[in-house]
């Protein structure tokens, strides 16, 4: 049957996402909170996820562009601590690790570690998307 | 669920309910389903998964991501909830100030969240008194259990309760059956007490913290003027003899029960107690209780304003006038040194235990005032509000709205009436109304102390109360008008805005107090205001030179250089019109700013109000 099939490979994808660090034990607990009267909800949050930090990520951005005088670091941590906050609680481990550095560059106020450290998070950011889009995918598939 | 279409950003309520209570099953206690969790975060994520999580513990789960309006939420139903959830970075509040305005105003347990766990800000939880604080991710097993924190605060309640009216024999529908425990838990649950049955009827009303009467009686709202019959009455009566059986007499209100004014009773005293922060009342009073402190009239376990922070709190004051006053006031009477302490409202024990300590500090200053009745302790309570009252009444004659100038921009929450009214109705008989906030006294000559007294009365109510005897004996002309007005905040009239507005600061003063103020713990944020910014342009040039006549030069001095201070990081704040019609002193000393000052010297130095030669409630600096 196609449905198995996908169920297979549903649960393969879903379990690389696991072993290859990209996921933690909170998206268990999202998938948890998943029954017939919310089926969709992990993909629901997720999604929610991708459009929200999308705007943190524009903002990040921006002030990590700031060529004032006076780097405002607190700032840049604030919404970095908004950013980490969304990630860790969908189980987006590498996203959550990679904004722990950022942090702590900011922390040292090294701006250029920052910077760079950030290309990485977007990087994660881009690269859990597409996975979990294709899980998702499968999942719906699987049904 | 629906997460896409059905949310606005800015301001989710969503209600959902998954309560399995059958109404007419007189068997089963659905306890703990059925809680109702208010959850504020500013992270839509979180709140989507928070609210879904509770779900599945069968709570009954409104989500927010915009603190104020929570808290709007809160004021406007306090009993609509049993506990509440926040996190502690959100942008426009921050989540200890709700967490203190939540505990101050409407005694719910709060539990923090954050993805923050160091030390500090945990720490910070815990002196705000948040009775939890999880670490982002949440897990679900994390949340099941929070029940138990309600449960644990209404024992706390109902132990005060019982232990306030342990005099009262009558009192036998407040004995716990302890098989029963449960049921007190079905007291918030408000479907709870319809559907549930007889059996629990009694002990839900038992368990109320207003209501303990046996029969199922609709709760008693304590209105403003409720209140101040019932604060005028335990006036009369001498807040140490007050007995509910006696006060409902003297209130003579139809329909109201001794169990009504017991409780308000118990809860007033908590209140007192903590607005005094004297501990020679605290020794009067049943110092073994130290239990919640009462929400209602603002939980503040130190002697900062508790009328003002709830005040402020409600966002009716200008934070930051009311902290700075508060602050003065408070911080002389009670040198805190950690802040915290006075800005926590927290319903902990160990805080209100350095609340006392505290207290006792102070006590001994108290003692050296001359001239005031030292017998404040078992009116302490009473006559402190009262003598900020009376003070502020004294000068008022002129300004008889002052009384609520600054309150005027206050809306009117029930607690904050409530608070108002219990200093404006606190007249203790034998209290030299002149009494007024030391702190404001320190730095002012008498003349000024009147004026600014009457401001500052205005605004921070208890917590010149509090303050205030020890100024009433040094200070000035002020005669003992014991009158307060018992609504003398409730004409919150501009009269008195005016008449600071021909002097033209006050209005400054108070707009820019109002401004960017969260109006919740003002004291809070605004230490931090002050300490930090250092936005006050304490206009020193008008303080030294008009303090010199008044006779206080060593308080003018004092607050010169202390002011002197503050003087580089103006920011465009003249020190506000203290409203001082007839006094030498014609500079306006910003109640904030002079509060600042205060602080400044407060915190710079151990010894509260060494600067201004003023420790507490040592007078007899204050040249008279």
């Amino acid at each position: 049957m196609e449905g198995n099939h996908f169920q297979r490979q549903a649960a393969y994808t879903r379990k690389t996402l696991f072993d290859q660090g990209y996921l933690d034990e909170q998206f268990i607990q999202l998938e948890d909170l998943q029954d017939d009267a919310n089926p969709n909800f992990v993909e629901e949050v997720v999604k929610l996820f991708y459009t929200d930090s999308a705007r943190l990520i524009r903002n990040i951005d921006l002030a990590l562009a700031d060529n004032s005088s006076h780097f405002d670091f607190e700032k840049l941590d604030d919404i970095m601590h908004q950013f980490k906050g969304s990630s860790s609680s969908i189980g987006a481990k590498k996203i959550k690790k990679e904004c722990t550095q950022f942090q702590e560059y900011c922390n040292a106020g090294n701006l250029e570690g920052c910077t760079r450290t950030f290309q990485q998070v977007k990087q994660e950011h881009a690269t859990l998307k597409r996975k979990l889009e294709s899980y998702f995918q499968l999942t719906r598939q699987a049904r | 669920m629906n997460l896409g279409g059905s949310r606005a950003v800015n301001s989710l309520t969503i209600q959902s309910s998954s309560t399995t209570r059958r109404p007419g099953d007189g068997v089963v206690d659905p306890f703990p389903a059925g809680l109702r969790v208010l959850v504020v975060d500013d992270d839509l994520i979180c709140l989507t998964i928070l609210e879904r999580m509770l779900q599945k513990c069968l709570y009954e789960v409104t989500i927010h991501n915009r603190a104020e309006a929570a808290l709007e939420l809160l004021r406007r139903d306090k009993t609509g909830f049993d506990i509440v959830l926040s996190d502690v970075h959100m942008p426009d509040m921050d989540g200890f100030k709700l967490l203190e305005c939540v505990g101050l105003e409407m005694d719910l347990p709060v539990i923090m969240m954050s993805a923050d766990d160091s030390k500090d800000v945990v720490m910070k939880g815990v002196t705000h008194g948040a009775c939890d604080y999880l670490i982002k991710p949440i897990r679900i097993e994390a949340l099941k259990n929070i029940w138990q924190h309600v449960v644990r605060k209404k024992k706390q309640d109902r132990k005060e309760m019982e232990f306030e009216q342990s005099g009262s024999v009558e009192d036998g529908e407040q004995q716990q059956n302890p098989l029963e425990d449960a049921d007190y838990l079905s007291s918030p649950y408000e479907e709870n007490r319809k559907n549930s049955n007889k059996r629990k009827d009694e002990k839900d009303e038992a368990e109320e913290m207003d209501d303990t009467s046996t029969l199922k009686k609709p709760r008693v709202v304590w209105s403003v003027e409720l209140h101040q019959q019932f604060v005028t009455a335990v006036n009369q009566l001498g807040i140490d003899k007050a007995v509910p059986k006696k006060i409902l007499e003297l209130m003579n209100v139809p329909g109201l029960t001794r169990e009504n004014v017991a409780s308000h009773l118990q809860k007033y005293r908590l209140y007192l107690r903590r607005v005094s922060g004297v501990s020679q009342h605290q020794n009067g009073l049943n110092n073994s209780f130290m239990g919640p402190p009462d929400v209602t009239f603002g939980s503040i376990s130190s002697l900062n304003g508790l009328g003002l922070q709830a005040l402020a709190a409600s966002g009716q004051i200008p934070p930051q006038s009311l902290s700075t006053i508060q602050a003065a006031a408070l911080g002389r009477v009670a040198p805190l040194i950690d802040q915290r302490n006075i800005f926590s409202y927290e319903n902990q024990k160990f805080r209100f235990g350095e609340g006392h300590q505290q207290l006792n500090d102070n006590s001994n200053q108290l003692k050296l005032l001359h001239g005031i009745p030292t017998n404040m302790e078992p009116k302490q309570l009473g006559t402190l509000h009262q003598s900020a009252e009376t003070f502020g009444n004294m000068q008022v004659q002129s300004q008889s709205s002052q009384s609520g100038s600054l309150m005027t921009q206050l809306a009117q929450p029930l607690s904050r009436n409530k608070i108002l009214n219990e200093i404006d109705g606190s007249h203790v008989s034998g209290l030299p109304s002149s009494f007024g906030q030391p702190i404001l006294s320190q730095p002012m000559p008498s003349g000024i102390l009147t004026q600014s007294r009457s401001e500052i009365d205005n605004v921070c109510g208890a917590v010149f109360s509090s303050v205030s005897h020890p100024s009433a004996a040094v200070e000035l002309s002020m005669n003992p008008s014991v009158q307060m007005p018992g609504n003398r905040f409730a004409p919150i009239s501009n009269p008195r805005m005016s008449a600071l507005a021909s002097k033209g600061m006050l209005q400054e003063e108070v707009k820019s107090g109002m401004k960017g103020s969260r109006a919740f713990l003002a004291n809070y944020g605004v230490f931090t205001d002050l300490n930090q910014n250092g936005s006050r342009d304490w206009g020193l040039h008008n303080v030294g030179p008009t303090f010199e006549p008044t006779q206080h030069s060593n308080m003018s001095q004092q607050l010169n250089s202390s002011l002197a201070d503050n003087i580089p990081r103006s920011k465009a704040q003249k020190l506000p019109d203290m409203g001082f019609q007839n006094t030498p002193f014609p500079e306006q000393f910003g109640q904030e700013d002079l509060m600042s000052a205060i602080l400044e010297q407060q915190e710079g130095t151990g010894p509260v109000g060494s600067e201004f030669g003023f420790d507490g409630y040592h007078l007899d600096n204050l040249p008279v």
